[in-house]
């Protein structure tokens, strides 16, 4: 019955979008469209093969298929959005890399936001969706509330993905920094984040714990805001139903205002506070002891709370914002940098007592070097969101940097050594496939960062200072062209840094594929051996 | 007085105050006489129910703090 009813709604969604392709009034709706025909057929075509099955799973059995589904979804967008930055990277360097035949579609102005809502919203987000709901149901003891609810998460927020991707090769973009996708694509995101929220708290209510573990804390302010955030910085009218172009309610600075309020906070509650709740899970666990101290970790969560939501406007420093509100911005900004260390001196005392395990396992030294990226980057970002600082800093290549120090080392890392944890738990195996392999991705990852943010410190810096210089007549020496052309050698040198991070990301998929094809089922281990009730 | 003055008045006054308060009400709440105990056995929720769901039938994993 219920089965009959998804696939009526399965079989409306599809007709109403493919007479919606046929009104198309541009390429990016039309091919939207297309695709959401596509996804409704295969959904469709998959619920009708297995109606009438029901659920023969347990409610005490972890759903843990979806956890699977999202991580192999997190290495293949990590390894696609590497690879897309590390070609962006080498357009800069060598503009020829921008070809001709190409033009309008694979240039670097429509491959930039490809990147960065690849790695972001594709890695990050698959990131954080899969292992929400593995800490959710381990630290509530309950399974996931909600059914196949958690697999429309899923699957939603990836269509989310392959309409913005196709949307921004095709034009379709609303021009606001990670926050590219357009109306129709907004809205979807919003239904599904609805439901992702209904299975994370859903599955918080029905918990067997008394308490609400400081990991789900974070993951659930992480929800929480980013639906907050998402609604209001995407008010838009649509111009036509049937098209993909829409136009802004907010207009001049507060309409920037409202962008950079988005975007600090999707750095800080997306990046940051979702992040965090994997660093309070998979650091204690992989170190085998609990967090170096509870209290600190409920004031870093409720430090973060009322202080990073005021951060956004150090992004409008000297602009037609108001004063107060951009020394506003920077004081919270300069206040933010004591709890996000406190934050990093909790994750690193928790391994206080078993330093030695930085000698032998190299998924906690990768745990290690990402908590140690994140004390740089808020040490950083402060710094930076200080006026003066800003004045040189702001639109060079040190503010490029500065995000990948913490994207690359901070995100990056703790994400990696939280899949090196997952698969072979999640696949019954006794253990990785390679710990070689496990420390070569951590050495070319690491070296790979550090000539990404060196360079672009050197070229950040140069830039502003080249910018500002002016003779004793008060004229300006170089030209912008000069920068550019001073800026070379500095951007090659990224672009190696990028490659090398690009193979520890292979090595990696190799790593984990191998973890679970090359080895037998750990049938000892798991609820493989519980007995049916 | 407009709209905009009026809150802008009342966001750096009473508001200001209050959400500081708040906060340092949270710190105090944290570090609240008894409170050690339930930290210390809610720090080690991890541990507990690695393999299965709290139910019926064998546990999964035993509870053991974690760092004995």
């Amino acid at each position: 019955m219920w089965d009959f009813i998804k696939l009526i709604a399965l079989g409306a969604v599809a007709v109403l979008a493919a007479l919606a392709a046929t009104q198309a009034r541009d390429l990016p709706y039309l091919v939207n469209a297309i695709e959401v025909v596509l996804a409704a057929a295969i959904a469709g075509y998959w619920i009708y093969k297995t109606r009438g099955q029901g659920s023969s799973a347990s409610p005490y059995e972890y759903n843990d298929g979806v956890i699977r589904a999202g991580v192999i979804a997190t290495v293949l967008w990590g390894v696609v959005g590497f690879l897309v930055g590390t070609t962006i990277a080498f357009q800069l360097a060598f503009p020829a890399l921008n070809f001709e035949w190409a033009q309008g579609y694979l240039n670097f102005g429509k491959l930039r936001p490809l990147h960065t809502s690849a790695v972001i919203f594709a890695f990050g987000g698959n990131a954080l969706i899969a292992t929400s709901f593995y800490v959710v149901q381990r630290t509530s003891a309950a399974r996931l509330f909600g059914g196949n609810l958690a697999w429309f998460v899923f699957w939603g927020y990836n269509l989310f993905i392959v309409l913005a991707a196709t949307g921004y090769i095709l034009g379709a973009t609303q021009s606001k920094e990670y926050a590219e996708p357009e109306w129709y694509v907004d809205w979807w995101l919003t239904i599904v984040w609805v439901f992702y929220l209904i299975v994370f708290l859903g599955t918080i209510f029905k918990r067997k714990e008394p308490h609400i573990y400081v990991a789900n804390w974070f993951y659930l302010s992480f929800i929480v805001t980013i639906a907050m955030l998402h609604i209001v910085n995407n008010l838009a009218i649509p111009v036509s139903f049937f098209g993909s172009k829409s136009v802004q309610l907010f207009s001049g600075v507060q309409d920037a205002m409202t962008q950079w309020w988005y975007g600090h906070n999707a750095v800080g509650f997306f990046l940051t506070a979702g992040f965090l709740g994997m660093m309070y899970y998979f650091v204690p666990k992989q170190a085998e002891r609990p967090v170096y101290s509870y209290k600190l970790s409920i004031v870093h969560f409720w430090a973060l709370i009322f202080l990073y939501i005021w951060a956004g406007p150090h992004h409008l420093h000297y602009t037609a914002l108001p004063d107060w509100a951009s020394t506003l911005g920077m004081v919270f900004s300069i206040m933010l940098w004591m709890p996000s260390w406190g934050g990093m001196i909790n994750g690193l005392m928790t391994l206080s007592g078993a330093w030695d395990k930085l000698r032998t396992d190299p998924v906690i030294r990768m745990m290690v070097v990402s908590v140690g990226f994140y004390g740089m980057s808020t040490f950083e970002g402060p710094m930076m969101s200080i006026k003066a600082v800003n004045s040189l800093s702001h639109y060079t290549d040190w503010t490029i940097g500065h995000v990948h120090s913490g994207a690359l080392g901070w995100n990056g890392m703790i994400t990696f050594g939280a899949l090196y944890f997952l698969v072979p738990r999640l696949w019954s195996r006794e253990r990785l496939y390679s710990l070689t392999l496990v420390s070569w991705h951590f050495w070319l990852a690491t070296i790979g960062i550090v000539l990404y943010a060196s360079s672009m410190w050197v070229s950040g810096i140069m830039q502003g200072l080249m910018w500002r210089e002016v003779d004793s007549q008060g004229f300006l020496v170089n030209a912008f062209a000069d920068t550019v052309a001073a800026m070379h050698p500095m951007y090659v040198t990224r672009g190696i840094g990028g490659v090398l991070y690009l193979t520890g990301g292979v090595i990696m998929a190799y790593n984990l594929w191998a973890t679970v094809a090359k080895q037998p089922r750990n049938e000892s281990a798991s609820v493989a051996a519980v007995p049916a009730e | 007085m407009d709209t905009y003055s009026l809150m802008r008045e009342f966001a750096d006054s009473w508001a200001l105050l209050m959400l500081c308060l708040l906060f340092v009400g949270v710190v105090f709440w944290a570090w609240r006489p008894g409170s050690r105990k339930m930290h210390d056995d809610t720090a080690n929720i991890p541990f507990r129910h690695d393999d299965r769901p709290e139910g019926p039938g064998p546990k999964g994993t035993t509870f053991k703090e974690a760092w004995k």
